[in-house]
């Protein structure tokens, strides 16, 4: 419990400090407080109201206050661009990037766990020396070319896919679920979400693949073996379960990681979420849009290191009780 | 971590014979070449950079034309000229421009970004992780929180918000990578001075009069400078792979030329409808190359060095 508490205080720390410095960036690297957060295309009462919401013409101390302040109640400002409130445009875009992500996710473990494991029981053999260096090589890979192969093959070329978006424009849903469940939408998700799930399968394969020959030359492993099981039976019911620990506690923090990496996909597929939305916030010089969606992101990022760090303490009991690093 | 001074013993405390310094330097490179003639792995990843250190020397001599020269032929644009015409090995863009010169040229701002950026990575890294490792304490405290937050960014969003306030610049990347990234190699060279200071000869050197930071820079530092070595071989990548990204999504410069500007431009300019691969395919598969030999040469130190991770 005090770990936990610990670890919660630890995430809050790491929070404050990028919001401490996202406030810092965007006050002084502009060059003009006003600049972050007012538009001069914005009617005189909206810039009269975000004078005072955001206290500019206060001194910098108190305007810090203030910020964080509205950042606690979720209050992020106009977005330039879309002439409403940034929350109300991220929280638009989030849904997409959790489904995108959420999506690929699933299919890079669900391949790359089994497919580690086998690597590792061929070991010493050609399949491993074929397997090894392509799967290095699909990590190395930047993930918007795989993307642009997909895209040029499969949407292009054949005609199987659609090229980009979420949805085929003009498509009406009654909600976001029936959004999400339609046909329509699945078959936009397939492309964006196997190029990320391609670039993400290196990260289980690899720690399955590591951890399955580290716990083959435990004991009870060879207990097994002494026991007469099948080679089948020792894989399955003994090694595996023991090596798919800590691949898992890897899937949060994966997700963490994955929302921030997702921007390139996003863009080559035009994928309606967060990382596109700061793209284009960046570009358009959209300041309050492209602070809320970094933050936005970090707070993904850290909260999910903070679940990996208690999973991986929960499944492995060995690691809370045995130091206190 | 005996393995470390057995596996190298050129980089090892001079407690043996006083060298040179042109020696021990000498001496220091031997180890680190000798180690990828170990590894058939580490070996392919070595000749992959010594191929594009090469070329990209040699880049003006290779390229048959000026990358970014737009490029006539008969009195009209030579456009989206397709591979294997003439001397254009893989054809033109459309703007008319050789694209195998590009990717001949791509190969120089890939070194040296990736060299530079991984060159302050595995510095800043080392600085702190000796000094919070070698201090600890206070300054130990301070540094592994800043390391803390520092991990707690997102790294892309971040080099792409650093883009809305400085102007468009490979060098963005490096400071962001340099800002961003010494936490990973800081914490490992932390836990390795941690052990490595507690040995026989640091006792000795202290008893024996020396300074400070002569103790950290002469005897401790060269045992750790492996572990530098190997974080920065997997920061080359890094920072190649980045570069990719913020030129594809239009925050790089547009000119220079360089792997990720050649995909950008392919990409906007239609090249995916076109169906034009040898425009967008080889910079991806450059891209691959240099990244992978980065593993497969930390691969290689890892395995000698640290040989209990074996199997």
């Amino acid at each position: 419990m005090v770990r936990v508490v610990n670890r919660l205080l630890h995430m809050l720390f790491v929070l404050w400090a990028v919001a401490t410095i996202m406030f810092f960036m965007f006050r002084l690297m502009t060059g003009n407080p006003l600049a972050a957060y007012i538009d001069t295309n914005f009617t005189l009462e909206q810039q009269e109201a975000l004078l005072v919401q955001f206290g500019l013409d206060k001194p910098l101390w108190q305007q810090y206050f203030i910020y964080i302040g509205n950042l606690l109640q979720g209050e992020l400002g106009q977005s330039f661009f879309y002439r409403k409130p940034v929350g109300e445009v991220l929280m638009n875009a989030f849904p997409n990037t959790i489904v995108l992500t959420m999506g690929a996710l699933v299919v890079a473990y669900l391949f790359g766990i089994p497919v580690g494991a086998y690597l590792a029981w061929k070991r010493g053999t050609w399949i491993e020396g074929v397997g090894i260096p392509t799967v290095l090589a699909t990590r190395a890979a930047p993930e918007f070319w795989l993307g642009m192969i997909l895209l040029a093959v499969f949407a292009f070329n054949l005609g199987w896919f659609p090229s980009g978006g979420a949805n085929t424009a003009g498509a009406e849903f009654n909600s976001e679920f029936a959004r999400f469940t339609s046909v329509d939408f699945l078959w936009h998700l397939v492309l964006p979400a196997l190029s990320l799930a391609l670039y993400l399968q290196g990260l289980p394969l690899l720690l399955m693949r590591s951890n399955m020959l580290e716990v083959m030359q435990e004991e009870f492993v060879t207990m097994a073996r002494m026991k007469g099981l099948s080679e089948w039976a020792i894989i399955m019911r003994h090694a595996a379960r023991n090596a798919l620990l800590p691949v898992v506690t890897t899937f949060a923090l994966s997700i963490g990681l994955s929302v921030g990496g997702n921007v390139v996909v996003e863009t080559v597929f035009s994928w309606p979420g967060l990382g596109r939305l700061l793209v284009g916030a960046v570009a358009s010089s959209d300041f309050p849009l492209a602070q809320g969606a970094f933050l936005l992101i970090t707070l993904v990022l850290v909260s999910m290191n903070f679940i990996a760090d208690l999973l991986y303490h929960v499944l492995d009991p060995r690691v809370s009780h045995g130091s206190n690093n | 971590m005996a393995a470390t001074t057995d596996a190298a013993p050129a980089l090892g405390p001079g407690i043996y014979r006083r060298k040179t310094k042109t020696q021990r330097v000498l001496n220091a490179l031997n180890g680190m070449v000798a180690v990828p003639m170990r590894d058939p792995f580490a070996l392919v990843g070595l000749a992959i950079y010594v191929v594009f250190v090469l070329v990209a020397i040699f880049a003006p001599q290779i390229a048959p034309y000026d990358p970014l020269e737009i490029l006539f032929a008969d009195g009209k644009l030579a456009s989206n000229i397709p591979p294997l015409t003439d001397d254009h090995v893989l054809g033109t863009t459309n703007l008319g421009r050789d694209i195998y010169s590009q990717l001949v040229f791509g190969t120089r701002s890939a070194l040296i970004i990736g060299l530079s950026a991984a060159f302050i990575v595995a510095a800043l890294g080392t600085l702190v992780g000796l000094l919070a490792g070698y201090f600890g304490g206070l300054i130990d405290t301070i540094m592994m929180r800043i390391a803390d937050v520092a991990l707690g960014i997102p790294f892309l969003p971040f080099v792409i918000v650093l883009a809305a306030f400085l102007d468009p610049s490979v060098w963005n990347i490096v400071l962001a990578m340099a800002l961003l990234l010494w936490p990973n190699t800081a914490r490992v060279v932390r836990s390795q001075v941690l052990t490595v200071r507690e040995r026989a000869f640091i006792d000795a050197a202290r008893v024996t009069g020396s300074s400070t930071s002569r103790i950290i820079f002469q005897h401790v530092a060269p045992n750790i400078l492996p572990l530098s070595f190997l974080y920065g071989s997997i920061a080359i990548g890094w920072a190649i792979l980045t570069e990719a990204s913020i030129s594809f999504l239009g925050f790089g410069d547009s000119n220079v030329v360089s792997w990720g500007v050649m995909l950008q431009d392919s990409f906007l300019s239609q090249a995916l409808s076109r169906g034009s691969y040898h425009w967008f395919l080889p910079p991806g598969i450059c891209i691959i190359l240099v990244v992978v030999a980065g593993f497969f040469i930390s691969r290689g130190y890892e395995e000698i060095l640290f040989p209990k991770l074996r199997d």
